[in-house]
């Protein structure tokens, strides 16, 4: 008679937990899945992708920026055209992510436990206002002057001027390249792993008509009943 | 459940989806809106450009409007400047705003002192060297007591003052100031001002020559990269504001979400700005911490949307959502 096999042992390694804790949680078939529900199909789905493109160029415009200082684009052709670059992905940031949150308002996006995904984009523009404000009164010409002594009132009325100063140009720099960048992307992060987590909402009366559909039923056009990573929550 | 009740308690019914997924391609999507957007921005930058325009000095203030710069220092050397009495975080002569019982501008203290008289024209009158009738001016005004320091800065004060508000109001202006157009210097014919008419012209020709905007900046260290000094000191004065009234950048002209140009500004911040449009902020004395608490708490309930009743369930009522899933709800009617 044989004897049982050994009972795999479960490793106790930190690291181990954490990346089994990882995986479980948003395996990468979900992380970067290859289907999605076949009612993600308005145009309204495009914003949320286009706020993070607008991010990436802000971030990228602004490290070149960053990489040759910040009077650099004050005296150079070159400089100047990449700070327009970034002056306007930050217009486009701010305007396709406004339309992203208002869609998101219309769809009741936070339904079906993604009150977090609500909250982290809310706070991702709450936090990206003062990250273009400190790049405002960071330019260093005229715009910067009569911002930061506008801004100071508002900010000193609530104490906030006690430790952030606006009129400190050393300071707002660093905010504006480190500080506050560092916290946008860190929400950006949170908020896109919140949705690959818990997928995207599904339209109003989803009960009723996801169980009026075969689940098993494949389309002519390619469309699956739950292809890799798309069980979505 | 009443229309009422479904409005302040939306039941959430949603599912896991369990129907069918179509074929999808994230990275490439996400490639190509990297690509759309960065073109749209290219794009942009080549037909529109962005603004820079140049910053003003306090030399170039002093040069183009003499007058108004030998007001406004009059003015932070009496301690009457908007600077002077700002209370904190800049000085304790002033209580800051306030909002009933709440007093954070003053709770949060000096964080960054500042002395006019002191910061913005003894200490740099002191760096002029070789000027006795200067070094003795400063010592007498020192020695003197404040009631008296007082006095004279009244009476320098009221001509300039006067001169000031001929100006605005496109009138002829007193003869108590004169301006030499071609030196560009100030006389104030003023009794009872003691030594201040020879330091106002020691600090108007200091400033001329750029060395007031230099002063200001220098103080600790080599290195500086804090402009509060020059900034709230040139705000005191009328440089700025006449270059934002002329850009369209005042407070009543939706202040500092605009910019310079016809360039967007800052556009998220039209809720901010709009307050300061309207009664009883527009003509409040406090209006700043109040806008900034309104701000405060639509920033709170705009995080907090999907726990706010009736709020969150306006999406139900108003079928926008039957837009958005236009080939869903179709789709699902074939299938049914």
């Amino acid at each position: 008679m044989s004897a049982a096999p050994p009972k795999p042992q479960r490793p106790s390694s930190w690291t181990v937990r954490v990346r089994e804790a990882g995986v479980a949680a948003l395996p990468p078939e979900k992380l970067l899945p290859d289907g999605q529900p076949t009612y993600v199909a308005s145009w309204i789905y495009v914003f949320g992708v286009a706020s993070i493109a607008s991010l990436v160029v802000i971030i990228t415009s602004g490290s070149i920026l960053a990489l040759k200082g910040p009077a650099w684009w004050h005296y150079t052709g070159v400089g100047h055209f990449f700070n327009s670059i970034h002056m306007w992905s930050v217009e486009l940031f701010f305007f396709v992510m406004v339309v992203h949150l208002w869609g998101k308002y219309w769809m009741a996006a936070w339904r079906g436990g993604r009150t977090k995904v609500w909250i982290t984009g809310a706070v991702t523009f709450l936090v990206a206002v003062p990250t273009a404000l400190t790049g405002y009164v960071s330019q260093q010409n005229f715009d910067a002057q009569w911002i930061s002594t506008q801004a100071k009132d508002g900010l000193n009325s609530v104490g906030v001027g006690a430790f952030f100063n606006v009129t400190n140009f050393g300071q707002m720099y660093s905010y504006h390249v480190l500080l506050l960048p560092l916290a946008v992307v860190g929400l950006v992060t949170a908020h896109v792993l919140l949705v690959r987590t818990h997928g995207v909402v599904p339209p109003f009366e989803l009960d009723k008509r996801a169980v009026a559909l075969p689940a098993a039923a494949a389309k002519a056009d390619g469309s699956t009943a739950a292809p890799a990573g798309g069980a979505q929550s | 459940m009443s229309r009422v009740g479904d409005l302040l308690h939306p039941k959430d019914d949603t599912q896991s989806w369990k129907g069918r997924y179509a074929h999808y391609d994230l990275v490439k999507e996400a490639s190509i809106a990297v690509g759309v957007v960065t073109l749209l921005a290219i794009l942009l930058a080549v037909l529109l450009s962005s603004p820079d325009d140049k910053p003003s000095t306090i030399a170039q203030w002093s040069r183009e409007m003499p007058v108004n710069f030998t007001a406004a220092a009059a003015k932070e050397l009496a301690g009457t400047s908007g600077t002077a009495g700002y209370g904190p975080p800049y000085n304790h002569n002033g209580e800051g705003q306030h909002a009933a019982f709440l007093y954070p501008q003053k709770w949060l203290g000096v964080s960054h002192p500042i002395n006019t008289a002191n910061d913005f024209v003894i200490d740099p009158l002191k760096t002029v060297p070789n000027d006795p009738a200067l070094a003795s001016a400063i010592s007498q005004y020192q020695a003197a007591p404040e009631k008296t320091q007082k006095a004279w800065g009244e009476a320098y004060a009221k001509p300039l003052e006067e001169y000031e508000t001929a100006l605005e109001e496109k009138k002829t202006p007193p003869k108590a100031v004169g301006l030499d157009p071609s030196t560009g210097a100030v006389t104030v014919q003023a009794s009872g001002a003691g030594p201040i008419p020879t330091m106002m012209s020691g600090l108007l020709a200091l400033a001329k020559s750029g060395g007031l905007d230099g002063s200001l900046l220098t103080s600790k260290q080599f290195f500086q990269t804090d402009y509060t000094k020059p900034l709230l000191f040139m705000a005191d004065g009328g440089l700025l504001a006449e270059r934002a009234e002329g850009q369209h950048l005042l407070g009543g002209q939706w202040g500092m979400m605009n910019e310079t140009g016809s360039y967007p500004g800052q556009p998220w911040l039209w809720l901010y700005a709009l307050w300061y449009q309207v009664e009883p902020f527009k003509s409040s004395a406090n209006a700043d911490i109040l806008v900034m608490l309104v701000m405060g708490v639509l920033s709170l309930a705009f995080i907090c949307i999907p726990l706010i009743p009736g709020i969150n369930a306006l999406p139900r009522k108003i079928p926008i959502y039957k837009l958005i899933w236009k080939e869903h709800y179709r789709e699902t009617r074939s299938s049914a």
